[in-house]
């Protein structure tokens, strides 16, 4: 079996994957669709067990895709191989914070 | 192959599994109802904790829940245990039972002098309707009658990855065939309402999803408490889950693709093929019943930490996504979804696995919870309190 690092992208729209085992920047991952089918994505950041990197990249604003869904929005650029978490996407959801921004 | 071997019921519902389900009216006729399971063959107690003691709109729920229970295709006969006094209508549960055609007996502890009389004429009664079923026959049906519930429990990182996508590309595909699928756990949609209501049939069935997830958060802030505050927890998003809209799809992903077709109360079944939410809490035993209830044949269950419940008279198929967990409890665990996050097997090919071994266990093989007899974890959800 191929030892390489496996990630899982659950949808064809997603432009994220998520990781199954830990992995040290520069290291490149195994990415699976559904069908099992491979590309090769060498991540820029360590990233733990669990955790997202973005398949493509994504512009500041730009939603963040997972099982087909909007998961959120990216809150900064995020490059290719980067990692994808509570640093730079957010939730759009239950947002009161927004509106009293826009109201000051 | 899209047919399965069911036993044909008089109602025309389909059954993969021909049980005397022994129905203890009440949480006081459970220790006879056990006795008297213990001691005849294809019996399954339902032994529940309520009857008695509730609100009216309880008393009423656990008497709506209890005769879907004995209506589930899985039941070929019913032997209702009742003490004599409880707060459950038994007679409209004798009732409406004996309205699908089955074969139902009644017995009253009270009047029977107690326990051990009411066991031994208990055992009587279970043996002439054991004899009576014990030789239905198997018959081929379409899968478009099959029925099927999901769940998941016990959840880690692995679920909303492999094996909640697994049982959501089974729900696609009973659903392609024409039959019917049920997911629960409405506190689990929180967050993702807006992506489920996209999904809805009409905007009848979208509101209808906006309802149950206030009301749902609307019983949790009456006693003080914010379901929403604090989504993803710290444990969460240590695990990687960066949103509520991530945590809560990685759970809605299990019911697939398909259209919404409805919403259903905890006592009520799907109203026609297709998906169908019902709005239910996310505990195991609860919900195992309101699946059955629902009429569900066989259910699906995702875990990653490794969930061993079963049900009275459904069989809960486990589909495990953490390989080590799956190693560790192979004898609960049915199929190890594992291998996906591995990098052996791909969504699509367990998937198929799991759809394959879903039609043979609907036909009558074992898995591996039936086959140790953990069958018994089931409770009904009320809403009111024991008073």
């Amino acid at each position: 079996m191929n030892e390489m690092v496996k990630a899982i992208r659950n949808h064809e729209d997603d432009n994220v994957a998520t990781l199954f085992s830990t992995a040290d920047a520069g290291t490149p991952v195994a990415v699976l669709d559904t069908k099992g089918e491979s590309t090769i994505v060498t991540v820029l950041d360590d990233i733990p067990y669990g955790h997202k990197i973005a398949l493509v990249p994504i512009g500041n604003g730009e939603q963040v895709t997972k099982y087909g869904e909007e998961i959120g929005i990216a809150t900064q650029a995020i490059a290719v191989g980067a990692h994808v978490h509570i640093h730079n996407i957010d939730s759009i959801r239950g947002r009161g914070d927004w509106k009293q921004e826009e109201q000051a | 192959m899209s047919s399965y071997m069911g036993y044909i019921r008089k109602d025309g519902k389909i059954g993969s599994r021909n049980h005397v389900a022994v129905i203890p009216s009440v949480v006081c006729a459970n220790e006879v109802v056990e006795s008297i399971v213990h001691n005849t063959a294809m019996t399954q107690g339902i032994i529940h904790h309520q009857g008695c003691c509730q609100t009216p709109p309880d008393l009423e729920r656990i008497t709506d829940c209890l005769i879907k229970i004995g209506e589930n295709p899985n039941v070929g006969a019913v032997l209702i245990v009742s003490l004599g006094c409880e707060g459950v209508d038994t007679d409209r549960l004798e009732r409406e039972i004996r309205a699908t055609g089955k074969p139902v007996e009644r017995i009253n502890i009270q009047e029977l002098g107690g326990t051990s009389p009411s066991i031994q004429a208990g055992i009587d009664k279970a043996q002439q309707l054991v004899l009576q079923i014990s030789g239905m026959q198997r018959t081929e049906v379409d899968l478009s009658t099959f029925v099927m519930g999901i769940k998941c429990g016990a959840s880690d990182t692995t679920s909303g990855v492999a094996s909640n996508p697994v049982i959501g590309y089974v729900a696609d595909k009973v659903i392609e065939h024409g039959g019917t699928v049920i997911f629960g756990e409405t506190t689990e949609f929180i967050g993702a309402e807006h992506i489920l209501q996209r999904r809805a049939k009409d905007e009848f069935v979208a509101s209808e999803i906006g309802r149950i997830v206030k009301e749902m958060e609307d019983r949790a802030k009456a006693i003080g408490v914010d379901m929403r505050k604090g989504q993803p927890t710290p444990g969460n998003i240590a695990g990687g889950l960066s949103t509520i809209e991530e945590k809560s799809l990685g759970a809605i992903v299990k019911s697939g693709t398909k259209t919404i077709d409805g919403v259903i109360g905890y006592t009520e079944a799907p109203k026609g093929p297709g998906l169908w939410i019902k709005d239910s809490p996310g505990r195991e035993i609860e919900l195992l019943s309101g699946m059955a209830v629902a009429g569900a044949q066989v259910i699906l269950f995702s875990t990653g930490r490794g969930a061993p419940q079963g049900f009275p008279v459904v069989p809960v198929v486990k589909i495990c996504g953490n390989p080590v967990t799956y190693d560790r409890m192979s004898n609960d665990m049915d199929i190890n979804a594992g291998r996906i996050v591995t990098g052996e097997k791909s969504i699509e090919e367990v998937g198929d696995e799991t759809f394959e071994l879903l039609l043979r266990v609907a036909s009558g093989e074992m898995n591996k919870g039936e086959s140790i007899k953990y069958t018994k974890s089931m409770d009904f959800y009320c809403l009111g309190p024991v008073i």
